[in-house]
């Protein structure tokens, strides 16, 4: 049977030379927790299933950064590496799959220009292909969207690109079910009004996309602790969990949320 | 020691070869079918369609088809073992036929692909798996599945809500679709165990 994945996340700035790892609260607040391939190396070790990268500073004169931290991540890392943050064409997952991701996640571009995903699946097949999808929570429904029931009452759910800075308007469930039609493998759901806070993560979003999608779908944004990873798996179709600052301040070992995921009847690696 | 990694134009070689380096192997990125002669163990690696992946594989064949019947181990990983068998309903191009077998799509009653760490269930004895349990985990992702015709050749099955070839093995001729470059130590452990084959 197929175990449920923890994936630590990674958000990577890349202006200095070995890079950053850093850590927002809603997208905003930023805080430093440490140096990304060591990080990496430590979640690997912990038995990490698999490990995100992201780069939040996404410019191209950082790139050169980003290549050398992949490349050492990957020598030292054995389950799949995913990258994401600033992917624009299929030549920048050329250089990202030649420093060793196995990979990728397109989010802005993805929004802008679909077809992305069906270049990126054609060359690199679909599992290769991650779409992910920063949502904020609307609370006044509107017809053309998709609504779900959650605590504040019936709300849909926006997309936000280039890094939460700025809203689409597009629905966060018909952008999933879309990006799975273009080819997607796999959907990293992120809840815009979760991410960093502690609080859970967002059961009615996640839910709502995993319902109406066929591809793996990796609930984020929210993790405060293994409670939620358990909730998460146990309320919701999530294939994957992702948390970045309980294990990047070593609140949480992976180890320690897998055992205690076991203890409760979740399917995980260990 | 020297594998012989095929780089035939196909997805992502990074990962295999830096898992070989780990184990102590040394891996060669092969891109000539002439080069492969002298090797000792080859590595066909594979991602993406079936059908991309045999058009360009196909001017390897007979290089690969010489150092297998020489006795050479080759280990298919992934597409790299679904292009052993006949044919795949994801692409009209003809497998290499080595194994006899269809590769056909996961059914639609689970979510496809695959993706993501599943155990073994082990059918037989078979270096490759030498040390390998079924409580351990490897990784895999994959849409469509191999069926081969002769079930003796099964080595490994995975249960993804119906049995499914997980690994293969004929004389020297072994095949995974999970990816031990991927699966952590257990994974490395395969390619060990693999490795060790070619130094008899």
């Amino acid at each position: 049977m197929l175990a449920r994945r923890i994936i630590p996340c990674l958000d990577c700035d890349f202006g200095v030379p070995q890079g950053r790892v850093v850590k927002g609260i809603e997208f905003k607040q930023i805080r430093y927790a440490g140096v990304p391939w060591e990080l990496a190396t430590r979640y690997y070790e912990e038995g990490a299933d698999e490990i995100v990268f992201l780069d939040i500073t996404a410019s191209h004169e950082r790139r050169d950064t980003m290549v050398n931290v992949i490349r050492t991540t990957a020598k030292n890392v054995f389950v799949p590496l995913a990258v994401g943050g600033g992917i624009k064409s299929v030549d920048d997952v050329r250089g990202v799959f030649k420093a060793g991701a196995d990979k990728v996640t397109v989010n802005t571009t993805a929004l802008k220009r679909p077809e992305i995903i069906t270049e990126i699946a054609d060359e690199y097949g679909s599992q290769a292909c991650v779409v992910a999808i920063d949502a904020k929570r609307r609370d006044a429904p509107c017809e053309e969207n998709i609504s779900v029931p959650t605590p504040q009452g019936e709300s849909w759910f926006e997309c936000s690109f280039y890094g939460g800075r700025e809203f689409t308007g597009v629905d966060a469930i018909v952008w999933a079910m879309k990006a799975e039609e273009l080819g997607a493998g796999e959907i990293l759901l992120t809840s815009m009004d979760r991410d960093g806070t502690y609080d859970g993560f967002d059961l009615p979003l996640t839910d709502g996309v995993c319902n109406r999608v066929r591809i793996p779908v990796i609930a984020s944004g929210g993790c405060g602790n293994a409670e939620h990873i358990f909730e998460v798996f146990q309320k919701t179709g999530a294939s994957a969990a992702l948390a970045a600052s309980i294990f990047h301040y070593k609140e949480w070992g992976v180890d320690e949320v897998k055992r205690y995921l076991a203890e409760r009847g979740i399917h995980v690696r260990i | 020691m020297t594998i012989a990694v095929v780089n035939y134009g196909v997805g992502n070689l990074f990962s295999i070869y830096n898992a070989l380096e780990r184990i102590e192997a040394k891996p060669e990125l092969i891109t000539e079918p002439e080069d492969l002669a002298g090797a000792e163990g080859v590595v066909v690696p594979g991602v993406g369609s079936f059908g991309r992946c045999m058009r360009r594989l196909s001017r390897f064949e007979g290089a690969l088809s010489q150092v297998l019947e020489e006795g050479t181990p080759m280990l298919g990983i992934c597409v790299g073992m679904q292009v052993l068998f006949d044919r795949s309903e994801e692409s009209p191009e003809e497998g290499l036929g080595w194994i006899k077998g269809d590769v056909v799509r996961l059914p639609n009653s689970v979510l496809v692909p695959q993706m993501g760490w599943n155990t073994l269930s082990i059918k037989k004895e078979v270096e490759i798996l030498e040390g390998i349990g079924e409580e351990d985990f490897f990784y895999f992702v994959h849409s469509y599945h191999c069926v081969p015709i002769d079930k003796s050749v099964l080595a490994a099955t995975t249960d993804y809500g119906l049995d499914l070839a997980a690994a293969v093995s004929r004389d020297n001729l072994f095949a995974v679709q999970f990816h031990p470059e991927k699966s952590g130590q257990k994974g490395l452990n395969i390619l060990k165990n693999f490795v060790r084959l070619t130094r008899c």
